[in-house]
């Protein structure tokens, strides 16, 4: 792989990484009573440039590539967009949008009423989230991926503790602490990279790799810092409280496309820049690591009294599906990571886990609202006062679960067959485990919405029919997504080399 | 030994002390100033990496020192961001503490 040309509609990754930054510029100076105006303006704008992006790629079924002031890597800075950027950038592009519309009632400034600092520090927030995500999926060398990650960690940190209550601010400090640790040692690791090869340019690096010790301790410090900002097993333990304490509209972005972003970077580094030089054996850590989150994951979240809580706990296990995939690539005669259905049911499992995921977290903030608490035990009646958030949630757990013709369906069913056809029948094993704990948790809680009140449910707050069928849409999207698999279309291995 | 090697050594001693401080220190005041150390090693690596040269061939390789500098700007903004939510910790709680008990209080909307 050398570097590639700038090819033609390229500045549509310009577009997609400029427009939501000068967004954020504009809603900074316009202030809080503005900052929802400028959001509505700039969002659409946003998903337009993504989406036509992301419908070049595959139509042409070549990767994109703009080099930023006509300067070409290594010197100067390329945005690159292959199959798997597409979907993410669609997947991010989607949520964000359903998003916006879900959070238009929590984070309003009503005319008239004194700016206050939540709509204003919300709208920011989600419009720079959206700018770092694209410039992850966009990056085409390891230091411009490195400050996309940063930027993606400042706006999801204060994403956290919105409403500024002192166990948001706890667990947004511990979220900070991970994730600076991660990212200093993904930054040593590039550094150590650099010493070796004498560039950072993912294309450029891939075709120098020769399995120096150094890039192994390198890639190995790399993995390490992703894994803490993925929160992989064992260093999940920043997820739950952050995620299952922050307002329902940010749980669902950070549940559903923040972690998304780090494993990005993981896979870029373990696809891309050492395809050759990775063992066998240190991607079955990986997919050991995430086994290990799978089971602890979805044990915990049977056990979990509150509904936030065990969708959070359900998020770390579904990270953990995500690094069953690299063993599962592994091929023996290319002697290194390859693409194929491994890769194909990652993606999948990723896309289907960030619409499901979005989807219950707003529902769970509907029922919460609606009831004023979120206790599993306590939900009868639920079913029969917001319907369409219970079959919101229940919709994103068919998915979760892995029940066809959900997106969880077929990413499961790829890397099960996966692990079949590559021997490694222990990994069947626990995406089996995984999707019967899930279930568990899942119609748990179903079971208890559908079951008749005690006492006729008195409601704290009328919800708009407009919010419930946000969460439903997400969810809904999640679980036809396994609908995609029929497209005679292959758009993960767009821009990889070989198949 | 040439100042290189030097100077690289400090940079381990200092990423060791930064990382050993960041994992065993409870309080976040420490975490963060452990960070910083942790941060300065890495740079001091980083610049001895482009003293050498390495890959480009000549005296002093430019691109890291852009890169450090960025980093720089990257590790500031990051210690201002958990400065910041310590002194809020403090004036609303009155302790920096982020022990283990945290995460199992009520989960809010």
């Amino acid at each position: 792989m050398s570097v590639a040309a700038p090819t033609p509609g390229g500045v549509l990754l310009a577009f997609a990484l400029f427009v939501p930054v000068a967004g954020l510029l504009v809603a900074m100076l316009a202030g809080g009573r503005r900052s929802e105006q400028v959001a509505m303006a700039v969002m659409p704008l946003t998903f337009a440039a993504s989406a036509a992006a992301a419908w070049r790629v595959v139509a042409h079924a070549a990767p994109l590539e703009y080099h930023l002031g006509g300067w070409a890597p290594p010197l100067g800075i390329a945005l690159r967009a292959d199959g798997l950027s597409a979907i993410m950038m669609l997947m991010t592009a989607v949520v964000m949008v359903v998003t916006a519309v879900y959070a238009r009632a929590d984070f309003r400034t009503a005319p008239g009423a004194p700016e206050t600092r939540g709509p204003f520090t919300f709208w920011l927030l989600l419009i720079g989230l959206w700018a770092a995500m694209n410039a992850v999926f966009l990056a085409s060398d390891l230091f411009t991926l490195f400050v996309a990650m940063e930027l993606l960690t400042f706006a999801a940190v204060p994403m956290v503790c919105l409403d500024g209550r002192s166990e948001q601010l706890t667990a947004a400090l511990r979220y900070l602490l991970f994730a600076l640790l991660g990212s200093v040692l993904y930054l040593l690791g590039a550094a150590l990279l650099y010493g070796v090869y004498g560039t950072l340019d993912i294309a450029l690096l891939a075709a120098r790799m020769d399995g120096a010790p150094t890039a192994l301790v390198a890639c190995s410090l790399m993995t390490a810092g992703l894994a803490a900002k993925t929160a992989l097993f064992p260093l999940h333990l920043w997820l739950p409280p952050a995620h299952a304490g922050a307002p329902a509209a940010a749980s669902a972005v950070l549940s559903a496309l923040v972690v998304k972003g780090s494993f990005f970077i993981t896979l870029r580094l373990w696809f891309d820049v050492m395809p050759r030089d990775v063992g066998l054996a240190a991607a079955q850590i990986l997919a050991a690591l995430g086994a290990a989150a799978i089971i602890v994951g979805s044990a915990v979240a049977l056990r979990q009294a509150r509904l936030k809580m065990l969708i959070a706990y359900s998020t770390v296990a579904q990270i953990g599906y995500l690094f069953l995939m690299f063993p599962l690539a592994y091929s023996a005669e290319h002697g290194g990571l390859t693409g194929g259905a491994a890769l194909a049911g990652g993606a999948m499992q990723a896309v289907s886990h960030a619409f499901a995921k979005a989807g219950m977290f707003m529902a769970a903030g509907l029922l919460y609202a609606a009831l004023g608490h979120d206790r599993i035990a306590d939900l009868a009646g639920a079913g029969r006062a917001l319907p369409m958030s219970v079959i919101a949630f229940a919709l994103g757990g068919i998915s979760l679960v892995g029940l066809p013709p959900s997106g969880g369906f077929v990413a499961k069913w790829l890397l099960l067959s996966a692990a079949v056809e590559s021997g490694q029948w222990w990994w069947a094993l626990v995406i089996a485990v995984g999707g019967l704990l899930a279930g568990g948790y899942v119609f748990g809680v179903v079971m208890r919405a559908l079951a008749l009140p005690p006492a006729p449910l008195v409601l704290q707050a009328a919800i708009p029919r407009r919010r419930e069928a946000a969460a439903l849409a997400l969810s809904l999207v999640a679980a036809l997504l396994g609908m995609t698999a029929l497209l005679p279309i292959d758009v993960v291995h767009i821009g990889r080399g070989s198949p | 030994m040439s100042t290189a090697t030097l100077f690289g050594l400090c940079g381990a001693v200092l990423i060791g002390v930064g990382l050993y401080g960041l994992i065993v220190h409870p309080q976040p005041l420490r975490k963060i100033v452990a960070f910083n150390v942790l941060g300065g090693g890495v740079f001091l690596v980083f610049g001895v990496i482009a003293r050498r040269g390495a890959g480009a061939g000549f005296g002093g390789d430019p691109v890291p020192q852009a890169l450090i500098i960025t980093g720089l700007v990257v590790a500031f903004a990051a210690t201002a961001l958990a400065a910041a939510l310590v002194v809020q910790l403090a004036r609303r709680t009155g302790t920096v503490s982020i022990a283990e008990d945290a995460g199992a209080r009520e989960s809010p909307p």
